[in-house]
């Protein structure tokens, strides 16, 4: 009989307004700015640099190498290398970067300077709270508020830092061994 | 009528015998009433800011009265130079590129053009990260064929509703990719020889959860919309392609097999581990939208068959080739052809090499832009309404279309 396929749409559509006031698994809604989900592990958005001791400056762990400003598939990463070395946070002379500039207007969250990064210098960040007014010099990510500490780096990534950490510390040691 | 045993109907295995029904229709019917009495053409531009034009798509159409008598699509408007890209960056550089593609199914395009590198370069696959991608692939034409069938829906004239049951169930797979992949759509998941990091056996029961309640949305749904009489009537002999036209125009994918050409590379080409796995490919029997709507339905309940065989025979193990090198790749000099069965057809990359770390040639072979070289025969006799439906049924994402 025509129609029916109608009703038993609507039928459909009857159970499924009713269930979304009553089943638990349907009730998903996310008060957002109150509320908030916990991001997964893997979630990434933004790259940033991470600094061992508590000043930013002296333990970045960055030496400028220019790795990841080559393989950056959209271009994004500017550096400049320092004329003068310095000792790192293991207490090697190392270079490090005069400039670091990361313009995330043009970066596109695909993790590969974090895959090429032979120092573990560079990490993926879970900040998407990003939105500003002006297009330019706000979106343009100096030196200065890319480092962030090895202690945060552990807060976002608690499974990925650890291994990190560990696989620094093998290295370390096997270095001693040598010398 | 009996619509289940009209689903049963449309999945065969084996080639035709050519004994299918016709049904017989009539076009000068259609036109009778339509005819303007001037005889004067009316064109018309659809889109691109068109809201059923799934992106920037944009069509000049000639009506008479209100059929369809000359269509001529216009496409380019979300062009970003994809293959010249690719052909200036490197071979790992290429990859975020390709999520781009098309943005729905970024996993099954990173396999694509994971596998016409591993076949350049001659790199092998560890076990576990075949199963991944077959699992990741799966998953990717669920949410696809899922999304499809809402926006064609939505297309019809059923505003919202099945688009946003669609999108609910997309949604949860769209966080199992966030959860893995670090992203909801554009994944960037998957390396040349392997994929770049492991599923834990919390996300598989994540997984294994999702897709237990899945069945239960395609039952929700076929109800919705398969004995719907307005469905029925918008799709039923609309828009019909037949076999040869769709052979000779390239045609692959869901809508070559519902015109009734049992031609899956799942099963032709035998990639990854498909010959592993038991799976039927359904066929349709016509080859109008209303086929081409069905063999979605149908293909997800193939594609569920397969990942709960997948989560059953995966295996532990290393998900990464440990001898490639990602940074400073450099393949051997020679060509590759890479192609995959993705949701909208067969997707493929072919690469040439000169030994440097850019391909010399990066070209792309999108489905979604070959299977609408044919709008226009679909379209020739059916009304402005209709050509919605049939571009729906089609199943285009710009991003691929215009690369």
């Amino acid at each position: 009989m025509i129609g029916i396929g109608i009703l038993s749409g609507m039928a459909v559509t009857l159970r499924n307004f009713v269930g979304s006031y009553f089943e638990k698994d349907r009730l998903i809604t996310v008060q957002y700015p109150e509320e908030r989900e916990t991001l997964p592990e893997n979630y990434r958005n933004f790259p940033f640099l991470v600094y061992d001791t508590d000043d930013a400056a002296a333990g970045l762990r960055c030496v400028a190498c220019k790795i990841c400003e080559k393989e950056c598939p959209p271009q994004c990463i500017y550096i400049v290398k320092s004329d003068d070395k310095k000792p790192d946070y293991m207490g090697k002379l190392q270079l490090y970067p005069k400039v670091f500039d990361i313009d995330i207007s043009v970066c596109m969250s695909c993790q590969i300077c974090v895959e090429v990064c032979p120092f573990e210098a560079i990490k993926m960040d879970k900040v998407f709270e990003l939105s500003c007014r002006e297009r330019f010099d706000t979106l343009l990510m100096r030196k200065e508020e890319l480092s962030k500490s090895n202690i945060y780096y552990h807060k976002i990534h608690p499974v990925e830092a650890a291994e990190v950490d560990a696989n620094l510390a093998a290295a370390a040691e096997a270095k001693k061994k040598k010398a | 009528m009996n619509m289940s045993s009209r689903a049963e109907r449309s999945v065969v295995e084996g080639p035709r015998d050519g004994t299918s029904p016709v049904i017989p229709r009539d076009p000068s019917t259609a036109l009778g009433m339509t005819t303007r009495l001037d005889g004067e053409l009316l064109e018309v531009s659809m889109g691109p800011q068109h809201p059923s034009t799934h992106g920037v798509f944009r069509m000049n159409v000639a009506l008479d009265g209100e059929t369809v008598v000359k269509l001529k699509p216009v496409f380019g408007y979300l062009h970003r130079n994809h293959e010249k890209i690719g052909e200036n960056t490197s071979y790992l550089g290429s990859m975020p590129y390709t999520d781009r593609l098309d943005y729905f199914c970024s996993l099954t395009n990173n396999w694509a053009y994971a596998l016409s590198v591993e076949k350049l370069a001659g790199i092998e696959v560890p076990e576990r990260a075949e199963y991944l991608r077959i699992i990741l692939a799966e998953l990717t034409r669920l949410q696809n064929h899922a999304s499809l069938l809402g926006f064609l829906l939505s297309d019809m004239g059923a505003w919202g509703t099945p688009l946003m049951y669609a999108f609910r169930e997309r949604e949860k797979i769209l966080d199992l990719f966030e959860s893995l992949a670090g992203s909801r759509m554009m994944c960037d998941y998957m390396r040349f020889g392997g994929c770049r990091v492991d599923a834990g056996p919390d996300w598989i029961g994540r997984a294994k959860k999702v897709l237990d309640a899945f069945p239960r949305f395609l039952d929700e749904f076929e109800k919705l919309l398969v004995s719907n009489e307005i469905v029925i009537a918008r799709t039923q002999h609309i828009g019909k392609l037949t076999a040869d036209l769709a052979i000779s125009a390239g045609i692959t994918g869901p809508m070559l097999r519902a015109s009734g050409v049992n031609y899956d590379l799942r099963k032709v080409d035998g990639y990854g581990f498909y010959p592993r796995f038991k799976f039927r490919v359904p066929l349709g029997d016509h080859g109008d939208t209303y086929d081409r709507l069905m063999m979605r339905v149908l293909e997800m309940r193939e594609s569920i068959e397969i990942l709960k065989q997948a989560f059953e025979q995966i295996p532990a193990g290393p998900v990464m080739n440990p001898k490639v090198k990602l940074r400073s790749f450099r393949p051997p000099v020679g060509e590759a052809y890479g192609r995959i069965e993705g949701p909208k057809g067969e997707l493929g990359f072919y690469l040439i090499s000169d030994g440097s770390s850019n391909p010399y040639r990066y070209r792309v072979r999108p489905p979604s832009f070959i299977n609408l070289t044919i709008l226009e025969d679909l379209c020739l006799g059916h009304t402005v309404a209709d050509v919605m439906v049939i571009l729906g049924s089609v199943d285009i994402v710009m991003g691929e279309v215009d690369r």
